[in-house]
C-alpha cells in the first residue's frame, strides 16, 4: 500500500487492510458532501416549486421526477374541480389543515388562485377527488422539502 | 372529466408510489422495485377494501 493512501484511509474511516478501490467498486451510489449553507435556500426553492430544491442541490433526475409527479398531481386535482380557497374559522378545524396542505404546494397554488380556478365545483362528481389530489400533492411536497434539507446537510449520501 | 373511480385510483397510486420511491430508495433498481410494490399495494388494498365495503349501504 502506498504511503499516500493511508491518509485517505483515515479520512474515510477504513482500516489499514481495506482496499479503497474495492470499497468504491462495491459502493455504486454517489457520495455527496454536506452543504449546510445550501439547506435554507434549498428548502425555500423546494417549497416554491416541487423538486426545485433538489435541482439546486444538483440532483437533476430526482428533482425532475419529483417536480413532474407532484405538479401533475396538483394540476389533475384542479382539473377534477378541487377547491383551493382556504377554509377559515373554527367551525371545521380539520378543513384548516386541508387548506394548509394545499398551500404547501407553493407557487403553483398561488398562481392557480390568481388565475381564478380556486372556487372548484362542489356539485362535480370528482370534487372530492380533486381536493384529495391537491392536498396530497402539498403533503408530498412537505416530504420533498424535508428530503432537500437532509440532502443539503449530508444526511442522505446516495441517489442521483 | 375523468369520472372513472378506477382511473383516478390508478393515477393517484402511480404518482404517490413514484414520489415515495424517489424519496425512500437510493438507486434506480431499488426505486423501480419499491415503486412497483407500493403501486401494487395501493391498488390491491383499495380493491380489497372496496369489496369489503360493497355489502354495506351508504
Amino acid at each position: 500500500m502506498r504511503e499516500g493512501t493511508l491518509g485517505l484511509h483515515a479520512k474515510i474511516g477504513l482500516s489499514r487492510g481495506d482496499d479503497v478501490e474495492d470499497v468504491v467498486a462495491q459502493t455504486p451510489e454517489v457520495i455527496v458532501r454536506a452543504r449546510p449553507a445550501a439547506a435554507v435556500p434549498a428548502c425555500l426553492l423546494a417549497w416554491l416549486l416541487p423538486g426545485l430544491g433538489h435541482l439546486y442541490l444538483r440532483r437533476k433526475v430526482k428533482g425532475l421526477v419529483l417536480m413532474g409527479s407532484i405538479l401533475s398531481l396538483f394540476l389533475l386535482g384542479i382539473a377534477l374541480d378541487a377547491r383551493l380557497q382556504p377554509y377559515l374559522g373554527f367551525d371545521d378545524p380539520l378543513a384548516i389543515l386541508r387548506s394548509l396542505a394545499q398551500m404547501a404546494m407553493g407557487l403553483p397554488y398561488f398562481i392557480a388562485r390568481a388565475l381564478g380556478v380556486e372556487a372548484g365545483l362542489v356539485v362535480s362528481v370528482t370534487h372530492e377527488y380533486g381536493n384529495t389530489f391537491t392536498e396530497v400533492g402539498g403533503l408530498l411536497n412537505i416530504l420533498v422539502i424535508l428530503d432537500a434539507f437532509d440532502t443539503a446537510m449530508g444526511r442522505k449520501d446516495t441517489g442521483a | 372529466m375523468m369520472a372513472s373511480h378506477l382511473l383516478n385510483l390508478t393515477i393517484f397510486s402511480a404518482v404517490v408510489s413514484t414520489v415515495f420511491a424517489m424519496l425512500l430508495r437510493p438507486d434506480t433498481r431499488s426505486r423501480v422495485r419499491f415503486g412497483l410494490l407500493a403501486f401494487g399495494g395501493f391498488m390491491a388494498a383499495a380493491l380489497v377494501v372496496g369489496w369489503i365495503m360493497y355489502p354495506f349501504p351508504l
